[in-house]
């Protein structure tokens, strides 16, 4: 059986799986397609958590960006964990005793004002629709590459299958099948690692390999790693290069956007209990641990594997040939790589010789003239790409290859199946049912639900297709908006009863408007290519990058929201009985609509 | 309800338990992870030191540590302040 077949058996095999649970669980009424009837025990919801939260961004892309930069990206690493721990402490138990179906209610209930919720409204769109972007690359990568056409192509189909999946249930449908997805995506991700780990470490557990030794070496394994690609002209993998300021920003604004988006919120209204909530946010962190402990481990040995790989005598004898590289076994995931476009080499100095080092490197730059190098010839190795290779590259059995294709699936289908009933809860329930058409009826609401994802999956197809960035980069950007705008009104919401309607709004509006402009200065308007006025290589301020400024804009939320509060009337006394409620458990009945 | 002095202790009793978990929090992330690594750069872990295996691993399993230690030591204080669920 050639990898094409296996590929498709063990995708066709874990969607049959969804499906068939999306059917068996599908939602009757509204209350259904939201929240589930709130009958989800907190380890399953952990799970469901866990998986609606790892999408292509940690499953696909954040390994690769950590193993092509080193310890540099563990922002990515300490952010999207401890978001979670704001998460517990500041948001969920109180979200949960307040009782209502999505982010918005809560902020226009508590802020009494029909604009703070339709503003929450726009700022939670906002933001999903930029991580769905995001996911659509991730899409786009994996489908690609498991049907072996063009990244274009692969989009495209990805597109039509998530559509056709999220349409199918809401959140009861989606919790139980996002069970499902976590296992598929949590075995897919792990097993590689564990054999690569054993191939160059002797250790069966990747998270313990990282510091173990070397076996073919002898040395520890991350200082082989430095000494590889620093000879070729590399940054070091585990010095710290990074700028420390945009370091910091940008873990604070990772951590603060995962407690503040829409999709991860929710899944705490529905578990039973206020103390539930509180476990819940324990048990998602343990399954998302699983991964992101695993993650810098694929990280650092794909690095070692591609450097030996390209190398194979060690980096002071011949590099790689390209007759090697088109006939030998080992190489044979290059070819196949090169036709999704996201890989490809060339010979320039026509040697026959592939050599893959960093030819901006000046302390290489004499070795590279002696040798008559021209500059490096591993041409494109989008960082994408790396998780969904590392098995091939690897050389593990097939049915390990066609095992992580399914979980790249599985990851990049659950978040933006969550994210569209996010955004479509946002518009029928919040917009639509909340201020413009009130007497909207059941099925004309979830009509409006439907439509609003079907407009949402086009735009982010349409952006995917020049996306701002790497999977992972975009995400963080929708991160940095929902740190912006959502994380600090339920915050102050919760522990100030002074902060008033219109510091909300207000705080919200300078947040968000600030934030998404400083994007769109750095990324383009609207993220379309070619209009921006400053990169990230050389931000507007200091040394701050569009993908960290969300910390800064939740900073000016906070003033902003606290000053005007300030000059403002104070919180009529029915809003702060309301805030003391939220405070204590007690009380918590199960939650209603309006 | 905010009236009731037992509330804010309970109210209280939780934020003081807040701050602490999340003293730690700052700590090991953007501490030991990042702006205090030079510090541990002496302490040996693999091939590197003590400052990458918390940017990359300890971080997140204290994350972890404080999660479940501030549920259980809610529910606790809920009992004890008369406010837990019925």
């Amino acid at each position: 059986m050639d990898q094409f077949t296996i590929n498709l058996l063990f995708v066709g095999a874990s969607f049959a799986l969804y499906i068939g649970i999306a059917i068996w669980a599908r939602a009757g009424s509204t209350s259904e397609f939201y929240a589930a009837g709130r009958g989800v025990h907190p380890v399953t919801n952990g799970m469901a958590t866990a998986a609606d939260w790892m999408s292509a961004a940690s499953f696909i892309s954040m390994a690769g960006l950590i193993a092509f930069t080193g310890y540099d990206n563990s922002s990515f690493l300490m952010g999207w964990t401890g978001g979670y721990v704001l998460l517990a402490l500041l948001l969920a138990p109180y979200l949960r005793k307040f009782g209502k179906f999505t982010v918005s209610e809560f902020i226009g209930d508590r802020f009494y004002s029909p604009t703070a919720r339709l503003v929450a409204v726009i700022c939670l769109i906002v933001a999903s629709v930029t991580y769905v972007i995001g996911q659509m690359t991730g899409v786009g990568v994996a489908f690609g590459r498991f049907l072996e056409v063009s990244n274009t192509t692969g989009l495209l189909i990805g597109a039509a299958v998530v559509f056709a999946y999220a349409v199918f249930g809401g959140m009861k449908g989606v919790t139980y099948t996002q069970v499902a997805q976590y296992v598929v995506l949590i075995t897919a991700y792990t097993i590689p690692a564990i054999f690569i780990s054993l191939q160059l470490t002797g250790n069966p557990i990747p998270a313990l390999g990282l510091f173990g030794d070397h076996v073919a070496s002898g040395e520890p394994l991350l200082a082989k790693l430095d000494q590889i690609v620093t000879e070729l002209g590399f940054a070091s993998y585990t010095e710290h290069h990074a700028d420390t300021l945009n370091m910091v920003l940008f873990t604070l604004s990772l951590m603060i956007g995962t407690a503040g988006l829409p999709h991860v919120i929710m899944r705490f209204f529905t578990v039973p209990k206020v103390s539930d909530a509180r476990w819940s946010a324990g048990w998602a962190l343990v399954f998302i641990a699983l991964l992101y402990l695993t993650a810098p481990a694929v990280g650092a040995m794909a690095r070692l594997n591609i450097s030996e790989m390209m190398w194979p005598n060690g980096t002071n004898a011949e590099a790689v040939s390209v007759e090697q590289i088109e006939t030998d076994e080992k190489y044979a995931w290059m070819a196949t790589w090169q036709k999704t476009g996201l890989l490809d080499w060339e010979d320039k100095n026509g040697d026959g010789k592939i050599q893959y080092y960093n030819d901006k490197s000046e302390a290489l730059a004499e070795k590279a003239a002696a040798n008559g190098w021209e500059g490096n010839e591993l041409t494109k190795f989008n960082r994408d790409i790396l998780v969904l290779a590392n098995p091939e590259i690897a050389n593990l059995p097939g049915w390990v290859i066609g095992l992580v294709a399914a979980g790249g699936l599985a990851a990049a289908l659950s978040t933006a199946a969550g994210l569209l009933l996010a955004i479509s809860s946002a518009v029928s329930h919040d917009l639509m049912k909340g201020q413009l058409t009130p007497n909207i009826s059941e099925k004309g609401e979830l009509l409006s639900a439907r439509i609003a994802m079907a407009v949402a999956i086009c735009v982010a197809t349409y952006l995917g297709l020049n996306p701002p960035g790497f999977a992972a980069q975009t995400v963080a950007l929708a991160f940095g908006l929902a740190a912006a705008s959502i994380f600090p009104a339920l915050m102050m919401g919760i522990f100030s009863q002074r902060v008033n309607n219109k510091g909300a709004v207000a705080g919200m509006l300078v947040g968000l408007t600030v934030t998404l402009i400083y994007i769109f200065l750095h990324k383009g308007w609207f993220f379309i290519p070619g209009t921006n006025s400053f990169t990230d290589a050389d931000p507007l301020l200091f040394t701050i990058k569009s993908t960290s400024f969300g910390a800064i804009g939740a900073m000016l939320n906070f003033i902003t929201a606290y000053v005007v509060s300030n000059a403002t009337e104070e919180t009529p006394q029915e809003i702060k009985d309301l805030v003391a409620s939220v405070r204590i458990p007690r009380g918590a009945g199960v939650a209603q609509d309006h | 309800m905010a009236e009731n002095p037992s509330d804010n202790d309970y109210w209280s009793a939780n934020l003081r338990i807040i701050k602490v978990c999340l003293v730690i929090w700052a700590l090991v992330s953007f501490g030991f992870g990042i702006l205090l690594r030079p510090l541990l750069s002496g302490i040996p872990v693999g091939g590197t030191d003590l400052g990458f295996w918390f940017a990359q691993q300890g971080s997140i399993l204290v994350f972890l540590a404080l999660i479940f230690f501030y549920a259980w030591k809610m529910n606790k204080l809920d009992a004890e302040h008369g406010v837990e669920e019925e």
